[in-house]
């Protein structure tokens, strides 16, 4: 496959070449190519198109790019592996392909990434996400010692069994890029796949965002706004799941407003991120905002199943 | 007699789970087999990454028919009898059962349970997807549409069985879905194709030529040759390291070990740090120039596959990971040292050591003063144990100890010698952990056994107070083994310690902390329903002070009884420890039976303890011992006796009444004896207090030899049980020979 791109577009060349590859990969096992969630999220599994779609028993195969963002990982844009910001791919099968591990492998030899010159392995790692009360079984995927991908059996999400189970790949892509262009600074890694005055890097993108972002996750971030921002979001999570709860005695049951409440769930999460990167969180405290946006997380997903997404219909 | 082989292939097996599957599955089929009438010569059980595979070997093809009579009850019996009886038989209705008469019990009913003999194969096509479906997995999962729960998918399952000298058949079963058959799959990469297999020595064979090495123990035996070879041909040693060995072991069905480098300039970091993070990150070994204890810039992996490069890639991509890391490692390592240790102390006040006994910032607190209490007793600097004790916990909020736990107080002793500690703190800090289990190291420095004295007793007088003992096999905070801890470093320095004293003052530190939660709530109940007019004030003060001196004179009372509670506990503990070490534990209770008579309370100085069960123990192997010892049994018997009459035998001996010479003789030998061995028992020692007894023991035996006890006057015998009874005394004065076993 890789023979027949143009060099600009080859994965092992650029890193929006990777992003193509893969999609253009899954796309052709059928996924539905989204687009980023709008979003500031933690992880490419928050987007509604993992959590809320890997429940209920509708089939479901989607991919996408995520633009993550992790605020205590900021490094002023001086740690050539750390980011507060970066991309992850994302895959949701429900429910899970029987050959989905070899799917996975067909997809790394997509990208470039030869198993008989490369050691892939697969180590136990389970996943778990207090805050969206969701886990599961799997892997992490190792290409010569380098973590590359995350491999999960979703067992549940939101609190609620998952059934079927779906599977979920997450592909590290700056990691992966870094790989697969063999260089060891993520700045450095060729962003467009073009050479000389025409190549942009992705330093050129983003390594400006990441000292601001830094500057502002750790210093300047208004702490006393930010709890206020948690607690409107919480107070409004709650009040659209309770206006888009039918009526018990109308014909119709089903549940109206999860995607907007869902959204302020992720709002919640991600104002609690940064409040932990100002470091104004105590040991004890902690726990309790987990625990405070996992049961908005489990209201959504309750409600999630009484829609016809959710398999009402 | 044919053989079994059962291989369940499923994707990537936790390496940690792999060894104890493989052994589940041994015991639940050959359980099976048992259970079932039959038998089997031996049976094997292997565990790669992807299967689990059992054989075995010489099973008769087919069960035994059984005949049983169960007897069932009276006919007329009421109709829940009945109905029990026909469902424990298998029955369907109860004309299935015969009557049988018995002339005294009256009519009754039997039933007769025929059971044919059965094909070994059904038992099997029977008993397997069971055991499969009820797997003891620590955590399985479960994946598409199935119901089936394994711990990862699983995908083919491969059945046969047959005599050697024909082709075996395969035990036809179906679970969720998967068909047993007799085909398996190669290596993942090497050799992907399907595989027929007919039975073990077969399957092994084809395996092997798949690039699968089945046996665990001989993919880690190749792993450990081939690293040990790669690193001599480099000059240098491989680090060994069983329990990565076991985990690598459990990572690849076909080791390849290849060797790769990472710049020199990392060398400054800890070695400690450098293997745990190519350990724990990476499951590589490290490796050390050869006889000597520093590390090498050079790595050892174990990859899965037989590169076409020879695994040129697979070494380097390793070695960018291992470089990324000690960059991590070097970073957390520079950033750590930016900082005083002491500034990290603020950390701690927000941290919950456990709910019930405060922040880790109060335990730290306790634990300073109880080393500096213990310190002069072994001699130890207090300036310097209360500096140790401060920073003994702080290197847990480093970045270093948050990435890799298990270097906890090493990284103490790295940071505080980095900051100019003097060095006995900066050993304090690794040390106060020690020892960790019975082969761990005892500390040795002064300053570190104050504190690591101190962490200990913290520890257990925290958790004895809220009540959290361990019970039968629950110790969820390892308060045997900090017991054990305390017990290894008293005997091994050796320390004197006054252990209830010391117990009764680490148990103030914790009420104290009681007191005054219990003030403030009290106050803050008060303050609620309590008026607002000036007087009241006064009396609320009043109220609450008096509150404050009731509830801390109820916690002293309750603190002796936990001390005495807890000092049991250390003996019970000290007895294990004297049994694990081949001593006589038996003689602890003689020792402290002794001790309680002359105090009225258990001894608590374990050094003490010992040496006096070590002396005694010396003293009972030799002739004398072993005599006097029988002499004492006869005597007690002979007062056991005489005293469950409801006399007894304490008083003066009359000594004129002392007519025979071994009487008198004996008289004299036993008040020397009693007042040479307190007073050499009062010096601590004990090895005269022995002595002291085995000058007794010819008198005893002279006594016994040529006197009557039961004489015909009376007052003689009187006289002569009494002197009986100065022999228990004496004895007494050093162990409660009654106690002695065997």
């Amino acid at each position: 496959m890789t023979e027949t791109l143009p060099p600009h577009m080859r994965p092992d060349r650029s890193f929006q070449g990777l992003i193509l590859t893969l999609q253009r990969f899954w796309a052709d096992y059928g996924c539905v190519i989204l687009q980023p969630y709008d979003m500031e999220v933690g992880a490419g599994t928050f987007h509604p198109a993992t959590t809320l779609r890997a429940l209920g028993p509708k089939p479901w195969r989607a991919a996408y790019v995520q633009p993550s963002r992790r605020p205590k990982d900021g490094r002023y844009g001086e740690n050539p592996n750390r980011f507060q910001h970066y991309y992850q791919f994302q895959v949701i099968l429900k429910p899970n392909p029987p050959n989905l591990q070899e799917l996975y492998l067909a997809s790394l030899k997509a990208i470039g990434i030869d198993t008989s010159l490369h050691d892939i392995r697969f180590v136990e790692d389970d996943w778990e996400s207090p805050t969206l009360g969701a886990s599961g079984l799997g892997w992490e995927c190792w290409c010569d010692g380098m973590e590359v991908s995350q491999f999960t059996y979703f067992q549940y999400v939101a609190g609620i069994e998952c059934r079927p189970v779906s599977g979920e790949l997450t592909y590290g892509l700056e990691r992966l890029a870094m790989y697969l262009q063999g260089v060891d600074n993520g700045y450095e890694l060729n962003f467009n796949g073009r050479e000389g005055d025409e190549k942009v890097t992705y330093g050129d993108v983003f390594q400006q965002a990441e000292e601001e972002y830094s500057r502002h996750n750790f210093e300047f971030a208004d702490t006393e706004m930010l709890k206020r921002h948690f607690e409107d979001a919480e107070k409004e999570c709650r009040l659209l799941l309770e206006a888009g709860t039918p009526d018990p005695t109308a014909s119709d049951q089903r549940h109206k407003m999860v995607l907007p409440a869902y959204d302020q769930c992720i709002k919640a999460s991600h104002r609690f991120n940064l409040l932990d990167a100002r470091g104004v969180i105590s040991v004890t405290e902690r726990q309790s905002y987990i625990l405070r946006v996992r049961e908005l997380a489990k209201a959504c997903g309750a409600a999630w199943l009484l829609t016809d997404a959710g398999g009402m219909n | 007699m044919p053989d079994l082989l059962l291989e369940l292939f499923s994707e990537e097996i936790p390496a940690r789970m792999q060894r104890k599957a493989a052994e589940d599955l041994r015991k639940l089929v050959t359980d099976v087999i048992v259970g079932a009438g039959l038998h089997y010569e031996g049976a094997k059980a292997f565990a790669t990454p992807r299967r689990l595979t059992l054989t075995i070997n010489g099973i008769p093809t087919h069960s035994a028919a059984t005949r049983e009579e169960r007897k069932g009850p009276k006919v007329g019996a009421p109709e829940a009898a009945i109905q029990g009886f026909l469902r424990s038989a298998g029955l369907s209705s109860i004309d299935e059962a015969t009557i049988q008469s018995d002339p005294k019990k009256g009519d009754f009913y039997v039933a007769t349970i025929e059971k044919h003999g059965r094909h070994t194969t059904d038992i099997l096509a029977e008993a397997i997807p069971a055991i499969i479906r009820s797997f003891p997995w620590p955590k399985s999962m479960h994946w598409g549409t199935g119901r089936l729960q394994w711990v990862r998918p699983l995908q083919s399952i491969l059945c046969t069985f047959g005599p050697e000298t024909e082709d075996p058949e395969v035990i036809d079963f179906e679970v969720d879905g998967i068909r047993s058959g007799n085909v398996t799959r190669g290596h993942r990469f090497l050799a992907p194709g399907e595989i027929v297999v007919k039975r073990f020595d077969d399957y092994v064979d084809k395996l092997e030529k798949a690039k699968v090495v089945l046996d665990a123990d001989r993919r880690k035996d190749i792993i450990l040759h081939d690293a040990r070879d790669r690193a001599f041909a480099l000059g240098l040693e491989l680090v060994e390291d069983e329990g990565l060995l076991e985990e690598v072991a459990g990572l690849v069905e076909w080791p390849v070990v290849l060797t790769g480098t990472f710049e020199e300039d990392f060398l400054a970091i800890p070695p400690e740090v450098i293997r745990a993070t190519i350990r724990a990150n990476q499951k590589c070994f490290v490796v050390r120039k050869a006889g000597s204890s520093e590390l090498a810039n050079r790595f050892v992996l174990v990859s899965n596959i037989e590169a076409r490069d020879g695994g040129a890639a697979i070494a380097a991509g390793n070695g960018r990971v291992i470089r990324a890391r000690l960059s991590d490692a070097k970073f957390f390592y520079d950033t750590d040292r930016k900082s005083p240790l002491e500034s990290r102390l603020p950390k701690f006040e927000e941290i919950v050591f456990h709910e019930k006994l405060g922040t880790q910032a109060e335990r730290i607190q306790r634990i300073e003063a109880l080393a500096a209490a213990i310190a002069p007793l072994i001699g130890a600097d207090v300036e310097l144990t209360l500096r140790a004790a401060r920073l003994a916990k702080t290197d847990l909020v480093t970045e270093m100890v948050g990435e890799f736990p298990e270097l906890q107080g090493l990284m103490g002793k790295y940071y505080a010698r980095a900051q100019g500690e003097p060095e006995s703190v900066a050993v304090a800090i690794e040390d106060h952990y020690k020892p960790q289990g019975p082969s761990d190291r005892v500390p040795t420095d002064p300053v570190a056994i104050a504190v690591a004295l101190a962490d200990k007793l913290d520890t257990l007088v925290g958790f004895w107070a809220i009540d959290e003992k361990p019970t039968g096999s629950k110790d969820p905070y390892a308060l045997r083994r900090a017991a054990l801890g305390v017990i290894r470093i008293v005997l091994t320095v050796p320390v004197t310690l006054p252990l209830r004293a010391t117990l009764m003052q680490a148990l103030s530190a914790i009420n104290d902390k009681a007191v005054t939660a219990a003030v403030a709530a009290y106050e803050q109940e008060q303050l609620t329903v309590t008026t607002q007019d000036v007087d009241g004030e006064q009396d609320l003060d009043n109220a609450i002070e008096a509150f404050g001196r009731e509830y801390r004179s109820r916690l002293a009372e309750g603190a002796s009884a936990l001390a005495e509670d807890l000092l049991a506990f250390f003996i019970d503990r000290l007895k294990v420890q004297l049994r694990e070490s081949g001593a006589r534990h038996d003689l602890v209770d003689a020792v402290l039976s002794a001790g309680e008579e002359a105090e009225a309370k258990t001894q608590d100085d374990l050094l003490l303890i010992v040496r006096r069960v070590e002396a005694l123990g010396k003293f009972l192997a030799t002739e004398d011992g072993a005599n006097l010892l029988a002499g004492y049994r006869r005597a007690a018997n002979i007062l056991k006796a005489e005293e469950k009459k409801g006399e007894s035998f304490a008083g003066e001996i009359e000594t004129t009444r002392l007519t025979l010479p071994e009487e008198q003789a004996l008289h004299v030998a036993t008040r020397f004896a009693l007042a040479d061995a307190e007073a050499s028992v009062a010096r601590e020692d004990f090895e005269s207090a022995m002595a002291a007894l085995a000058r007794l023991r010819g008198p005893v035996d002279a006594f016994f030899d040529k006197v009557l006890v039961n004489a015909d006057e009376p007052e003689v015998r009187a006289n002569r049980l009494r002197l009986l009874a100065a022999i228990r005394k004496a004895t007494l004065a050093v162990a409660d020979f009654s106690k002695v076993g065997g």
